[in-house]
């Protein structure tokens, strides 16, 4: 199978999707096949993201850190269906993104709630939308979809918080009822930009462990942009990081902590000394923006 | 809460004080009731006339709402169309504010040379007067929907027709409103014009035939009538948007109910 460990030059003939997708195989869920993203037109454009070819496991947990305008959303949007690569091809699932199969759930760096919808409506909102959930919305709203709403958003600490609107909530609480809209479907590929970036460090350590336990049990694919070191390293199986605008991946790297990770993990040795390297090549990064292509 | 209620008492006191100011005025300078009747003789004008001026104000809200209704079902229609694409709304807007600030009293005698005098007339004037709030406000309030917003649906999957009743139409809502209440009182000037230049009924044709018989507590009484209409109308509105929009204004009683 040229699937696995394929080369660029088997790659590239990919732009049909190729033969039908194997239950139960490894196959990779995401592939960047060349992938560049120009934003604006000729010559007044800036180029996001340079030429980048990369492939992610279906159940994998990576996480894309670097330094900022880097490009890291950019490749979130990207496998989302937000934004079009320029030039380039983004598979997901083995098809062209937007044609693909894939439950997508996704938090931003804002907590963008709806701001007419109560919190709880804000989190049902995937499954008034997506398929299959969406036929059912009209008898399972008030019964089955709604306890599920109310069971996510008690595992983040927001139970009593349901019928409250957006803006009488504090913006971690936003944040993280943000993170229950992008979970309550059920995504097998889950982005998530920054999602704890506004929380302080208590919240962030628990949510991390809460996340952790969530990709254990349900095993979706997790792309986490992050600019939190210790973050990636406690949350990833793999970290990527990027250099400074037009991104490019500069490292990849396996990540192989035991898991269930603790708060324990993140003192030993060995964890320290990963996100000092990583540190390192990202101040290294920053500084060579001048200087390197 | 005392604060609202001594608004509330105030805002009244000053109603009914201007009419009591308006009422002594008239007294300590003695003006004519040719001139200014006062209210006094207005209110009572309206209470004895009432059985023949009650078919007049349902003409006058009939009409009213009927166009207001037809505008505000075209204007909705116009700008969902302009308003869901950029390039539609940048493309068409010249356009409307062209058309929006032709003075609508001008297009009474077309209409009156197409459909005769009549209620059509009124109808078309009072319609053709709330479509360019509605339109505009509507269009307005899609085309500044923030993407972030739409971007959440689309990850989704969710077809433009969702996106729309999801995010544009709710975005929407408080910008549909504001147009209402100033559609509502403007259907009313363009009924009460038309009705004026070509008709035989209506509030407009009353205070029309009044002056003419310088029956001019009569005219006041007309006046009255369609300021009550008017204000009726508009409250109405307002309540409507209260429970539909409450969000956007961050009323604490919307979050409670």
């Amino acid at each position: 199978m040229f699937l696995k460990n394929s080369t660029p030059a088997e790659t590239i003939a990919l732009t049909t999707p190729a033969e039908p997708v194997k239950p139960g195989a490894v196959y990779p869920v995401i592939e960047f096949e060349r992938v560049t993203v120009r934003y604006g037109k000729d010559a007044g454009a800036t180029q996001a993201l340079a030429e980048s070819s990369f492939h992610i496991d279906k159940g994998d947990f990576i996480a894309l850190v670097g330094p900022s305008g880097c490009g890291k959303s950019t490749i979130l949007k990207l496998v989302g269906g937000l934004i079009q690569a320029s030039d380039g091809h983004v598979f997901v699932a083995r098809r062209e993104v937007g044609a693909a199969d894939v439950r997508i759930g996704m938090a931003f760096q804002n907590p963008t709630l709806l701001p007419w919808l109560n919190i709880r409506d804000n989190v049902m909102l995937p499954l008034k939308i997506a398929r299959p959930f969406r036929d059912e919305w009209r008898s399972k709203r008030k019964g089955e979809y709604r306890d599920r709403a109310d069971a996510l958003l008690e595992s983040v600490g927001l139970r009593d918080f349901g019928e409250k609107y957006p803006w009488q909530l504090s913006g971690g609480m936003q944040q993280r009822a943000s993170l229950c809209r992008a979970l309550i479907h059920d995504p097998t590929l889950l982005l998530l930009d920054e999602p704890f970036g506004a929380l302080d460090q208590f919240t962030r350590e628990e949510l991390w462990a809460t996340l952790q336990a969530l990709w254990m049990e349900r095993r979706p694919t997790v792309l986490l942009v992050t600019h939190d070191l210790r973050e990636s390293a406690f949350l990833a199986n793999r970290i990527m990081v990027m250099s400074a605008r037009p991104g490019r991946i500069l490292m990849d790297e396996r990540v192989d902590f035991a898991r269930p990770r603790t708060l324990e993990t993140t003192y030993q040795p060995e964890f320290t000394s990963l996100t000092q390297s990583l540190r390192n090549l990202i101040v290294a990064a920053r500084g060579g923006m001048a200087g390197h292509p | 809460m005392t604060s609202v209620n001594r608004e509330k008492i105030a805002s009244a006191v000053l109603i009914v004080g201007v009419f009591v100011l308006w009422e002594v005025a008239c007294l300590l300078f003695g003006i004519s009731d040719l001139v200014l009747p006062r209210p006094s003789q207005v209110i009572v004008t309206l209470w004895e006339r009432w059985p023949a001026l009650m078919p007049h104000a349902v003409q006058t809200l009939y009409t009213t709402l009927l166009g207001f209704a037809l505008g505000v079902s075209a204007g909705v229609l116009i700008g969902l169309l302009i308003g869901s694409s950029r390039l539609a709304y940048n493309v068409a807007f010249p356009l409307l504010v062209g058309f929006s600030s032709i003075p609508k009293v001008a297009v009474v005698p077309i209409f009156v040379l197409w459909f005769g005098s009549g209620t059509v007339p009124a109808v078309l004037t009072s319609m053709i007067i709330s479509v360019f709030p509605v339109v505009v406000n509507m269009a307005t309030g899609l085309a500044t929907t923030e993407p972030e917003l739409e971007d959440v649906l689309r990850t989704l999957k969710a077809s433009k027709r969702d996106i729309l009743l999801n995010v544009g139409l709710p975005r929407a809502m408080p910008y549909f409103f504001a147009s209402l209440k100033v559609a509502v009182t403007l259907s009313f000037v363009g009924t009460v014009i038309s009705e004026t230049v070509a008709s035989n009924r209506g509030v407009g044709n009353m205070m029309l035939l009044a002056s003419s018989n310088f029956n001019v507590p009569l005219v006041f009484a007309g006046l009255f009538i369609l300021a009550g209409l008017g204000v009726a109308l508009y409250v109405g509105f307002s309540l409507i948007e209260r429970r539909v929009t409450g969000w956007a204004n961050r009323k604490t009683d919307f979050a409670a109910g």
